[in-house]
């Protein structure tokens, strides 16, 4: 849970253009939670989860690999939108969603996986 | 085939004769039209519609080949520690067969995350089994990061198009395709049109009595697509193939030995040399499987294909690592 407020700490941070001191600050921390609190996205068991992520413009949002198999995070659109490296288990990838729609996308590995990102 | 001693039943819970390994093995026979036969001790897969054709001879046939699969090199996780260490085993299985076989195909996943020293430790391995011919196609680890562009240059030598190719040896066709490229959200493998293009011209110079080896990375058949277990063009490819009156498909992919039977085509996957995955629907994903240390190799395996010429029958005996 620390771990989650802390990621989701960096995405205000990040937002906000709020200085890198304001990290660890209690109060920084609280609001984190509540703007944005699902700006992680786990990869487990060959599914994202959410499946459905619904977050403000400006979100940094963090897709984490917890699976024994490398996947990627691609956006489905055309140009594409973001697309990871390969994560192999417990790699990370990271993109911040500055304007608001609707961004699908997928593994490009294995293509049955998944998901979209909702920007309001 | 030497040394089949793991296919004997150790453990018949329900004694009914099969095995949890053995029923993993069987279980795509049984509602697909198969037969699964212990003789011997010895766990044979055959095809229904072959049933009548088995013989000894089959065995020791004109032409034999071995099919490996899935090393996945560089994969360390708790499911297999050691991934070049069952590999090797694979090489020694195949270099202790009582006959050299022809040559080698590899259906993919050589390597893990497409990395050059991965893929370099296979190569190692490998030249260490006798034949020394390997036949490989991609799997989708083998093309992470840059379209299949490194595994072209390793492995693609004299190929069209993304690597496909064919090759006839003692008057068997052998067709390699790659399905794993430009896979699309929500979908299954892919052929695309300019390799089905090539495809249809490749075969159709050849007699109907040729028979045809098709060997891919994903099945080209519908396994599971819940879990992408299939091809979304394979229909079409398989279309060129009516006219043959022999047509073996050979895939990896999905870790686990499964047969099925369609008119003139019979469908095979390999085990893979690394770590067993689950049966389709049985987990809820298809990640890797782990099972204890002293089974793994059990699970693990190589299939060796014997040809007899002028019967055009394909006999598939799968073997595993122990």
């Amino acid at each position: 849970m620390r771990r989650r407020v802390f990621a989701a700490a960096l995405a205000v941070v990040a937002v906000s253009s709020i200085s890198i001191f304001a990290l660890g600050s209690g109060r920084f921390a609280v609001l984190a939670q509540e703007k944005s609190s699902t700006s992680e996205v786990k990869i487990d068991n060959f599914s994202f989860s959410p499946a459905t992520l619904t977050v403000p413009a400006g979100t940094t949002v963090t897709w984490t690999n917890r699976d024994d198999i490398p996947h990627t995070v691609v956006s489905t659109d055309d140009p594409r939108v973001f697309k990871s490296k390969v994560l192999d288990t417990d790699e990370k990838f990271s993109f911040t969603f500055s304007k608001p729609g609707t961004y699908p996308y997928f593994c490009s590995i294995h293509p049955k996986m998944t998901g979209k990102v909702i920007v309001q | 085939m030497n040394d089949k001693k793991n296919d004997v039943l150790l453990h018949d819970y329900n004694h009914d004769g099969v095995n949890r390994r053995g029923f993993l093995k069987c279980m795509a026979w049984a509602g697909t039209g198969a037969f699964c036969v212990m003789k011997g001790g010895v766990l044979n897969s055959y095809s229904l519609s072959r049933v009548s054709e088995i013989g000894a001879k089959e065995v020791a046939g004109e032409l034999s080949f071995v099919q490996i699969s899935d090393s996945h090199m560089g994969f360390n996780k708790a499911a297999n520690p050691d991934v070049a260490a069952t590999l090797q085993v694979a090489v020694d299985k195949i270099n202790a067969l009582s006959a050299a076989p022809e040559f080698i195909l590899h259906t993919g996943d050589i390597s893990h995350l497409s990395k050059p020293e991965e893929f370099d430790s296979v190569e190692q391995i490998l030249k260490g089994a006798h034949p020394q011919d390997v036949f490989y196609v991609p799997g989708e680890h083998d093309v992470l990061n840059d379209d299949g562009k490194q595994f072209l240059e390793r492995y693609g030598k004299g190929s069209n198009g993304a690597g496909w190719y064919s090759f006839d040896k003692k008057g068997v066709h052998f067709i390699g395709l790659v399905n794993v490229l430009n896979l699309k959200a929500g979908g299954l493998g892919t052929l695309g049109a300019a390799q089905l293009e090539w495809l249809e011209k490749d075969v159709k110079h050849l007699k109907h009595s040729t028979p045809i080896v098709v060997f891919a990375h994903i099945p080209l058949w519908s396994v599971y697509p819940e879990w992408g277990w299939g091809t979304e063009d394979s229909a079409q490819a398989l279309s060129y193939m009516k006219k043959f009156g022999s047509v073996t498909v050979l895939n990896g992919h999905i870790h686990q030995t499964l047969q099925k039977v369609e008119g003139n085509v019979t469908f095979h996957t390999a085990c893979s040399t690394a770590f067993p995955q689950p049966a389709p629907g049985k987990a809820n994903s298809p990640g890797p499987m782990k099972v204890p240390a002293e089974q793994l190799k059990s699970v693990l395996g190589i299939t060796d294909v014997n040809y007899v010429q002028g019967q055009h029958a394909l006999a598939v005996v799968d073997s595993n690592l122990t």
